[in-house]
């Protein structure tokens, strides 16, 4: 973002970066910057709540009235992230012939799709769509219990997308049948690494991932940092 | 220690590219500017190509009416959740055309720009090529203001 902010701001446009890293803007000579100590990913701040966007953006907008730079700002609201786990049921265990993942996330389907309807749009389909999720699953699950990764899926693993899909279907499963307002950062990630089956099948892959020496490419991204 | 409390420390300390001075463009009063949003989230719609794995310096240009985009920054490290709740957290679009709507700001651009984060460390391709490039896009189209966000 700091470099785009050189790019444009060559090009005649003024800019404001809404930084989230403070020491990389400060290193950059970037011409405007509010600094805001919010949960990443969220740089307005707060989901469903217009005035507290509105009031970044005034405080960046204020910005353009300094006569010369670099100017760096911090804003004075912070957000922390929530690590808590959302409060959010899981399904009963229906079939006993398939692996609890597989079984927890057929039954988390309906409310995915009504959530799916509901926005008119889904982050799943990277590596694959809502009907290759099971499959998905039941492909870690080998990799959990042993088999090496080549041959559970050739030369080829994109671990990033596979677990950016599994995780985004479950996470919008969760928003939709925990309703209310947007729970806090981090809490819908804490829910799915902590409390549900596929975020346990996730978690032993990597294991076994690990274990089998697979490039860091891999592994690393299968779960956020810190996990 | 949260994580990120954890990415912010990883990052501090990172090589960036070096910069020896601060361009600076005056732009005109907020009232009469056009106002663009320039994102590092990955934003496109359904019906455009995805941004790649790592090191992908392409840029999507994104229509003023756009909704729920694809969040197509692919970084596990960052609370996803938001965006999926309200774009806005990431892409203001609604509160620049209340601004519009009210005066604060003289227009909403009719295109806004994706860029995908997790640059290469030199960042030299979005430097010397695309960043140009979306620029001139942007300028075409008579903005003056750019809100940039990155996730």
């Amino acid at each position: 973002m700091c470099v785009l902010a050189h790019v444009l701001e060559d090009a005649g446009i003024a800019t404001v970066v809404l930084a989230s890293m403070r020491p990389v803007a400060e290193r950059m000579n970037v011409p405007r910057v509010l600094y805001c100590e919010f949960p990443l990913g969220r740089p307005l701040g707060m989901p469903d709540n217009a005035q507290f966007q509105h009031r970044v953006l005034a405080a960046a907008f204020d910005l353009l009235n300094a006569p010369s730079g670099p100017v760096l700002v911090d804003y004075p609201e912070v957000v922390e992230a929530v690590e808590t786990p959302l409060a959010c049921a899981l399904p009963p265990r229906y079939d006993p012939d398939i692996a609890p993942s597989i079984d927890e996330a057929q039954g988390l389907r309906a409310a995915y799709d009504r959530a799916v309807a509901r926005r008119g749009a889904t982050e799943v389909g990277r590596a694959v769509d809502a009907d290759g999720v099971a499959a998905a699953l039941g492909d870690l699950e080998r990799v959990a219990a042993g088999e090496h990764w080549k041959e559970v899926y050739g030369p080829r693993l994109d671990t990033i997308a596979i677990a950016h899909d599994i995780r985004a279907y479950y996470q919008e499963a969760a928003l939709e049948l925990a309703g209310g307002p947007p729970p806090g950062a981090r809490q819908a990630e804490a829910w799915f690494y902590e409390e549900t089956e596929a975020g346990k099948t996730l978690a032993a892959a990597r294991d076994a991932l690990t274990e089998q020496e697979a490039p860091s490419g891999i592994t690393f991204y299968m779960q956020p940092v810190g996990r | 220690m949260s994580s990120d409390q954890v990415m912010r420390d990883m990052m501090a300390n990172l090589p960036v590219p070096e910069f020896e001075s601060t361009p600076w463009a005056s732009p005109p009063p907020l009232s009469e500017a056009t106002v663009a949003i320039v994102t590092s989230a990955g934003l496109h719609r359904a019906d455009q190509d995805r941004f790649e794995g790592r090191g992908d310096t392409s840029y999507r240009m994104l229509d003023r009416g756009d909704r729920e985009l694809i969040l197509g920054h692919w970084s596990s490290n960052f609370d996803r959740a938001a965006y999926v709740s309200d774009h806005n957290v990431v892409y203001p679009i609604d509160r620049l055309e209340q601004l519009a709507a009210d005066g604060t700001i003289g227009a909403v651009a009719p295109r806004h720009v994706a860029f995908a984060g997790n640059q290469p460390d030199t960042v030299s391709e979005v430097r010397l090529d695309t960043g140009p490039a979306a620029a001139a896009e942007l300028r075409a189209d008579g903005v003056d203001v750019a809100i940039l966000t990155p996730v």
